[in-house]
């Protein structure tokens, strides 16, 4: 037993450390914040770009052309956080499996180990998400989420329990809480997207007519607005699919595919609001900052779902995790 | 509704015209229009919250009487509007009412239009293209027709739709893609009214019930049997399948080791099973997450807990009761409560028992179970002796005595094999020894499977409204000195970033690899 309890306390370790990194990341990604204020002269060096006018054999090659500036400081700050926060994502990777290996199921059985999970989640979604544009402005944002939950599960959360009540022991732990668990990073990338889109909306509203707006360097409001919608369509499909392989379980191990049972009724309404978002979005008068403040709810219902079900409500789902 | 609703949504409320007609009118559009049913949506969301913090008639009965008689002002005020049972309340039923018929009121005048618009061609191209947000202008060596013919053949390849034609400006093509997403998303929105009635067919025709099963004894499926049973308005009891099964054995294991001490870690119940009276029997075991499937009946296993095996004799030695009588646990540990009740005694004698698989006693709490297995097991009791009271035509519960008429004569506590005299020879009390019992929830539900079809179709149409991209696209292709020019362009419903970048490759692909000055717009 000494052998394998060293398993679940190396685990722990590589836990910390990662959360060591992830501290250095967010540290980097907010110094990027910092350089990027200074250097904002760089960026308004900006060509503006022409209109192609008709006729000529040789259009001004203008469209294609970037300007040509040195690479500001803070760009090197926010490449150095991303690089971290691979780096964190490789090390907490081996610590959930680890803690796999020591319980020899899935590392979701309980609060701590799903905790640890969705960090994990939220990291490789947003690590995901860098391959295809450039997120680096939401390194600051996701690495405090991840800090905050990691520290959450090592101090209030962390149990030494390897085994599963019976009711978990079915292979629809994996199918179903696998899939809340990406929907948990989802989401939560695109709370970040939200919070950055109402910032930027405000900012726009705040800018008098006729002038531009002050340049910053999150990306335009009506570009975060959209990918909040993109993240958001991956989302809510897979978490009507959660849900209803949660109702499955449900059936085979509570002998009922719905109850009301808190969890059940808090995905429920998150649910509800990810539609009403959806929905909101192509409703005039609603979209944009409205929607985006449904979307937010939404987040804030699933948080709820997450930690407040567990934690506070007595049900079928609180199951002794911590 | 997803993005296309817009188009469809009513503007904002106009005032309602006079009249009747025009009134019912105005109020049909009023409620089938986006804006209704986001609010509905977001109402549906509030009336569910309290559900989750208040307790539910419907999950644990015995904690709504226990809030009510904690809170005697704001208790039966809640009652009375229903928020111990808000999923059966009038309010919350009226929400998801209203919503799905705003729902229907939307998608039935969608589905007539998507039906038409699978059977129409695309629409004519627009005499200026370059007026589209998307749109490209390159030139071509090729002749006009030789530009739409690649067109087309670019089009088809990737199975568009198309429609060809020709006017003053020369020739054009119209091709549009993407029907799926309206498709899905009606198929999205249908499946969600079929998933309802699956719901309601299920709670109609189906029913459920929980039954105590001790060890070594049997259950037949019968109503008589049950301990509670709840049918839909549809069933009689006459429609239970005559099955019956014997629970051979119940094994239950916790964990042993410091962190969640205690908890439970393996459940499983033997069973001999009998589908029909006459039918052979055969073994099987059931446990959590795999329920028992007879005749269409789903059996499943809820709960366990501890029968102490009393028998109880009177004055003269005749033995006056002899079974086991099933325990309610009361807490994780398994410190369990039950009653024995013996009217052929005389006088009657009533015993209010507390069963401990691992024993033990505290100064000021009393005694209390620190394991939920049979460590160190002892019963606990205190005898009466009157009038049980069940002569009064009341109906009584098994688990609770009535001590209004009795007067207590003692306590003791015993372990198995150990008897008790009671005082003033009143007989005597044995604890023999003890078995586990096993609860089972016995359920028929007949929508389930309309249920899970419906959700099924959800996902599907879900998938496909979101991720199909509607799109038109048109070429034109105008006869230059030498060649041609063509001029493409694209629409698009919703947010589509790729119609720039398709709209130029069709461009290019209709040119020919010739194409030249490649213009953006």
């Amino acid at each position: 037993m000494t052998e394998t309890m060293g398993l679940a306390e190396l685990s722990l370790l590589v836990v910390y450390i990662a959360m060591a990194i992830i501290t250095m990341a967010m540290v980097a990604f907010a110094v990027s914040y910092a350089g990027s204020r200074a250097k904002k002269l760089v960026v308004r060096d900006r060509v503006p770009a022409l209109v192609g006018s008709a006729g000529d054999s040789e259009p001004p090659a203008v469209s294609a052309v970037e300007p040509v500036t040195e690479l500001p400081k803070g760009r090197r700050a926010s490449n150095v956080g991303m690089s971290l926060t691979w780096l964190a994502f490789a090390v907490l990777l081996v610590a959930v499996v680890m803690r796999g290996i020591w319980a020899g199921r899935v590392p979701w059985g309980n609060m701590y180990e799903f905790s640890l999970t969705s960090a994990l989640g939220v990291l490789a979604v947003f690590l995901i998400f860098s391959f295809f544009r450039d997120v680096r402005w939401l390194g600051i944002y996701v690495t405090t989420v991840v800090l905050l939950t990691l520290g959450l599960a090592v101090k209030v959360l962390y149990t030494e329990a390897a085994q599963l009540v019976p009711a978990l022991k079915s292979y629809w732990l994996i199918i179903h809480v696998s899939a809340a668990v990406i929907c948990g990073g989802a989401f939560t990338i695109a709370a970040g997207v939200t919070l950055a889109y109402l910032l930027q909306e405000r900012r726009l509203r705040r800018t008098p007519e006729g002038q531009e707006p002050p340049v910053s360097r999150l990306p335009s409001a009506q570009r975060l607005e959209l990918l909040n919608y993109k993240i958001l369509t991956f989302a809510f499909p897979l978490w009507t699919f959660a849900v209803v392989s949660g109702a499955i379980w449900a059936e085979s191990a509570w002998g009922r595919y719905w109850g009301w049972d808190p969890k059940e009724t808090w995905a429920f309404i998150t649910w509800v609001i990810y539609a009403a978002f959806l929905h909101a979005r192509t409703t005039a008068g609603w979209r944009g900052r409205r929607a985006a403040w449904i979307s937010l709810v939404g987040f804030l219902a699933f948080l709820i779902n997450y930690f407040g079900v567990n934690l506070f409500v007595q049900g079928l789902h609180s199951y002794k995790g911590f | 509704m997803s993005d296309l609703a817009s188009d469809l949504s009513t503007q904002p409320a106009a005032p309602p015209p006079l009249g009747t007609k025009g009134f019912f009118r105005w109020a049909w559009r009023q409620l089938t229009s986006m804006r209704t049913a986001l609010i509905l949506l977001v109402f549906l969301a509030i009336a569910s919250i309290p559900g989750s913090i208040l307790p539910q008639q419907g999950i644990d009965p015995v904690r709504v009487n226990e809030w009510i008689a904690n809170n005697p002002t704001s208790g039966p005020i809640l009652k009375r509007f229903g928020f111990f049972d808000v999923y059966a309340s009038p309010w919350f039923a009226a929400i998801y009412l209203l919503l799905f018929i705003s729902l229907i009121g939307c998608i039935l005048p969608r589905s007539f239009m998507h039906a038409r618009a699978l059977r129409a061609k695309p629409p004519v191209a627009p005499r200026n293209l370059t007026r589209l947000s998307s749109s490209t202008e390159v030139s071509s060596e090729l002749g006009s027709d030789a530009v739409i013919d690649r067109a087309e053949r670019v089009f088809r390849a990737k199975r568009w739709r198309v429609r060809r034609g020709q006017d003053e400006g020369g020739p054009w093509i119209a091709a549009e893609k993407g029907y799926w997403r309206e498709t899905g998303n009606l198929v999205f929105h249908i499946a969600l009214i079929v998933l309802l009635i699956g719901v309601g067919y299920g709670s109609l025709w189906g029913w459920k019930g929980n039954v105590i099963v001790v060890s070594g004894k049997g259950f037949s499926d019968t109503l008589t049997q049950y301990d509670v049973w709840g049918g839909g308005r549809m069933v009689s009891p006459s429609d239970l399948p005559p099955f019956s099964f014997t629970l051979n054995e119940f094994t239950a294991e916790f964990e042993r080791g410091e962190a969640q001490r205690g908890a439970p870690r393996f459940f499983e119940g033997k069973l001999t099973v009998r589908d029909t009276p006459g039918a052979v029997p055969y073994d099987t075991t059931i446990g959590v997450n795999e329920p028992l499937s007879v005749d269409g009946v789903k059996v499943f296993l809820v709960g366990h807990g501890y029968a102490p095996h009393i028998i109880v004799r009177d004055t003269t030695g005749a033995v006056v009761f002899d079974d086991t009588v099933p325990f309610l646990p009361q807490d994780g540990s398994f410190t369990s409560t039950g009653v024995v009740k013996v009217p052929d005694a005389t006088p009657q004698i009533g015993i209010q028992g507390l069963f401990l698989p691992t024993a033990a006693l505290d100064e000021i709490l009393g005694p209390y179970s620190t394991f939920p297995a049979p460590d160190d097991p002892g019963l606990f009791m205190s005898a009466w002796v009157g009038d049980l009271g069940l002569n009064t035509g009341a109906t009584q519960s098994v688990y609770r005595l009535d001590t209004a008429q009795m007067t207590l004569t003692g306590r003791e506590a015993l372990r198995p094999g150990e008897t008790w005299t009671l005082p003033d020879g009143m007989g005597s009390v044995e604890f023999v020894d003890f078995t586990r019992w096993a609860s089972f929830q016995i359920a028929h539900d007949p929508g389930q499977g309309i249920a899970l079809i419906a959700v099924t179709f959800a996902i599907v149409g879900l998938l496909l409204s979101l991720f199909v991209k509607r799109r038109r696209m048109w070429v034109r292709a105008r006869p230059a000195e030498t060649g041609s020019t063509v001029v493409a362009a694209g629409l698009a419903r919703g947010d589509d970033e790729r119609l720039e970048s398709l709209v130029n490759d069709v461009a290019t692909a209709a040119a020919s690899d010739s194409a030249q000055n490649g213009r953006r717009k």
